[in-house]
């Protein structure tokens, strides 16, 4: 007889169906040629199975954090289907953390990750600067001869000359009585 | 159980959410709406008219000819 639950089975389950409901595989991909292949210890992560995540938003994940018990946990577990008064505060947390990674308080913690990631940001600013050096002394020519000091003066003057902006722009901030600019 | 916590807030989080929000986001636009009006565009409309309350448009013109800036109006040469 195959177990109802497919979502909780892998092909080890099958074998003992009289192990308690309790016990859910971690979802990740069991397959023993997985790992022969690869030859990694750590479990394939089987993104196509509901994940545990901690976020704010999100106050009761798709999945429990625990989800293979140990002895110790699996007879919490009993205890806790009887009347929940006779379990202790240190049970109650402990059943609290078998569901739960880290608490709200533990989710919002701050961190120095900032300061990392702005020096780093600051870092590479830097290294642009230097790219900007190098461009500035071996990429661009001289600017144009109109961006002489000569030029730029008279080219101010013929400005003035056009009343250019005369209300609140260019030519406003110039004295026309006393030619000079206005204080 | 030692300590127990105060209720926290059931209900009610988005119509709070809104009152804190449609107020700020209200006094704020009219705040600087009002802001840009009284330090910008008043300003610009004053500047403009005093500027044409004294403006001689013909004595403007023989100064920029004296200048050279025309082609067809070259200076008067004395």
């Amino acid at each position: 007889v195959t177990p109802s639950y497919s979502y909780f089975t892998s092909a080890h389950d099958v074998k003992v169906h009289h192990k308690p409901r309790l016990i859910r595989h971690v979802h990740y991909s069991e397959s023993s040629s997985d790992e022969e292949k690869e030859g990694v210890a750590a479990p394939v992560l089987d993104c196509s199975q509901p994940q545990y995540t901690d976020r704010p938003d999100i106050p009761l994940p798709d999945i429990t954090y625990i989800t293979k018990y140990n002895l110790e946990q699996l007879k919490l577990k009993e205890k806790e289907s009887g009347p929940w008064s006779q379990l202790t505060k240190d049970e109650k947390l402990a059943l609290y953390r078998l569901n739960f990674q880290k608490t709200y308080a533990e989710m919002r913690q701050r961190s120095n990750e900032w300061k990392t990631v702005l020096g780093v940001v600051l870092w590479f600013v830097g290294l642009t600067g230097l790219f900007y050096w190098w461009g500035l002394a071996y990429v661009y020519q001289p600017v144009p001869h109109t961006f002489s000091e000569d030029w730029v003066a008279m080219q101010t003057q013929r400005m003035l000359d056009l009343r250019i902006n005369p209300i609140s722009g260019f030519s406003s901030h110039w004295d026309y009585e006393k030619k000079q600019w206005k204080k | 159980m030692s300590g127990a916590l105060a209720k926290p807030v059931m209900r009610g989080m988005l119509a709070k959410r809104l009152r804190f929000h449609l107020i700020a986001a209200f006094s704020l636009a009219i705040g600087i709406a009002a802001t840009f009006k009284f330090a910008v565009a008043e300003p610009r409309k004053r500047a403009y008219a005093e500027f044409y309350k004294k403006y001689d448009a013909a004595k403007e013109f023989e100064a920029m000819r004296e200048a050279g800036v025309f082609v067809s109006a070259r200076p008067t040469g004395k």
